[in-house]
């Protein structure tokens, strides 16, 4: 029988956007939730790119945009295509509020202290170790102190889930299934960022970084603008870093150095340095949500659609889904999994599966394809321009004709229909 | 490249306990011992006179690539205590 201390109506375990989604929707429905985070604050442990979507959390926190420690307002994302030592970018500028730059430490914390506000019991420093199950139902979960019983358990306990995998729910992860992602948060003064990015006041800009250091492999690197600092970052499959015995910070090394990236962080001083794990997989590795008593959000789920950059809008919609099923479910007193499926069907109806699943063949694809499209057509793009922009005395048409034979004789015929093959075979996965 | 002065920018409240378990028989067997490079903090070093992992896990990020790397499948992981490892500022 279940203990009467230490029981409540529901734990959520991880204080990440999932964690904290999730637990303030089941407070404000009047029910008792704990929420366990083993970090010394919430965020104290947690590490992203850079940006928080708007759409996601206002619909949890209408008050964000006055209330939180939010950096800059992103107008601007560029799109940079490094060669060696050339790049071509594609900049987009818009003056809307679509997304913010944050500090997870500043900002997890301040989304906790709302929801300590709304009700939710917060407990820091404290790292979950079982989960606590009677017969085929989860009961409760172990911390190193003491047990803690509920009845439902709802794991946003991040991209690595000892837990989920403790109970079956997910299987080993393979080193092409996440990315290993370093960064550096480089103090540089505001004004100088305004200077170099083109900005005003809390205007912020992106770049998202292809090929450079990280040419031939699946890997993107990230340059987000904060208020007094630019965060340069880049995430690697880790298959790519174990293949090829590459040091993660090497390559992030070699980045900065990159012509068209070093100007950006010069003169700046490190301020932190860190490093997480993104979940890769997609659609395909998304594993089962639900089982008796029990729910996962979030990384824990693998909730990442990475080719737009996109996370924790994901774990906040699957913590605001979780959230609501719980909430359900205790009303009714039914905490098996066939009811608890109402969330795996309504995070099916959401965009957050939909999105996985229109991208459900990019990874396979990209893994077979990486050193076309991770390499050879940033070269060529790059060598365009080279052309396009040249001015040496020869003829144009001399110039267009050696750049149309270079494609056919710098690659086999064979291999570029294989990539066009794979390019229709994705377009086709994606839109139709 | 050394990542020490990288690591020094971090809070750490280190453990007395190592929090990561490698297996040292698996370790002698293991080829590419990826956990050597591909680790953000340089936590890893294989000392070929002692044939054994020198594991610096006070310097740990808790990124979980190295359990995920391990050839074996043998290294044994879990997060450090919760008044312990590493704390993100600026994460």
């Amino acid at each position: 029988m279940l203990k009467k201390e230490n029981k409540t109506d529901v734990i959520v375990v991880g204080a990440g956007p999932a964690g904290i989604a999730c637990a303030v929707t089941i407070a404000r429905a009047g029910r008792n939730v704990v929420l366990i985070e083993r970090g010394m604050f919430p965020g104290a442990k947690n590490m992203f790119g850079g940006a928080i979507y708007t759409n996601s959390v206002k619909d949890i926190f209408p008050n964000f945009e006055s209330d939180a420690p939010l950096e800059r307002r992103n107008i601007e994302h560029n799109f940079a295509i490094l060669g060696e030592s050339d790049s071509t970018t594609i900049t987009y500028r818009k003056n809307d509020n679509t997304s913010y730059s944050v500090i997870r430490g500043k900002f997890d914390r301040w989304m906790a202290e709302e929801a300590r506000k709304a009700g939710v019991y917060v407990v820091t420093e404290t790292v979950v170790r079982k989960v606590i199950k009677e017969g085929k139902r989860v009961v409760g979960v172990s911390t190193e102190l003491e047990d803690y019983y509920a009845d439902i358990v709802i794991l946003a306990d991040g991209v690595n889930s000892l837990l989920a995998h403790q109970i079956g729910l997910r299987k080993d992860i393979e080193t092409k299934d996440v990315a290993l992602s370093v960064k550096e948060v480089i103090k540089l003064d505001k004004d100088t960022i305004n200077q170099r990015f083109g900005l005003k006041d809390d205007e912020g800009a992106i770049v998202e970084i292809f090929g450079g250091s990280m040419l031939g492999m699946l890997g993107l690197g990230f340059l987000y603008t904060n208020n007094d600092s630019v965060t340069i970052g880049l995430g690697i499959t880790l298959n790519e870093l174990v293949e090829n015995n590459y040091k993660p910070f090497e390559i992030l090394e070699k980045l900065k150095q990159h012509p068209s990236i070093s100007h950006l962080i010069e003169g700046g001083t490190l301020k932190e340095y860190s490093a997480h794990l993104i979940p890769e997989g997609g659609y395909k590795k998304v594993p089962k949500l639900v089982d008796n008593g029990v729910m996962i959000v979030g990384d824990a789920a693998m909730l990442v659609n990475n080719l737009h950059w996109e996370g924790t809008n994901l774990a906040i919609v699957s913590g605001k889904l979780a959230g609501q099923t719980a909430v359900e479910s205790l009303n009714t007193g039914d905490y098996s999994k066939k009811f608890l499926k109402k969330y795996e069907k309504d995070i099916k109806e959401s965009f957050v599966m939909k999105d996985l699943h229109t991208y459900r063949n990019l990874m396979d694809i990209a893994h077979q394809r990486k050193k076309a499209f991770f390499s050879y057509y940033f070269k060529k793009i790059n060598a365009f321009f080279d052309m396009f922009t040249s001015v040496d005395g020869t003829p144009k048409k001399e110039n267009y004709h050696k750049f149309i034979k270079s494609i056919f004789t710098d690659r086999k015929l064979t291999e570029l229909f294989k990539d066009a093959w794979a390019i229709i075979r994705l377009l086709w996965s994606i839109l139709i | 490249m050394k990542i020490d002065k990288n690591l020094y920018t971090l809070k750490y409240t280190p453990d007395t306990d190592s929090h990561l378990h490698p297996k040292n028989e698996d370790c002698r067997m293991c080829e590419g011992r990826p956990c050597t490079f591909i680790c953000p903090a340089e936590v890893y070093e294989w000392n070929e006179e002692k044939q054994e992992l020198i594991v610096n896990f006070e310097n740990c990020l808790e990124c979980g690539a190295c359990r995920i790397a391990c050839e074996k499948k043998s290294l044994g992981w879990e997060y450090p205590k919760g008044t312990k490892g590493v704390t993100f500022k600026n994460g």
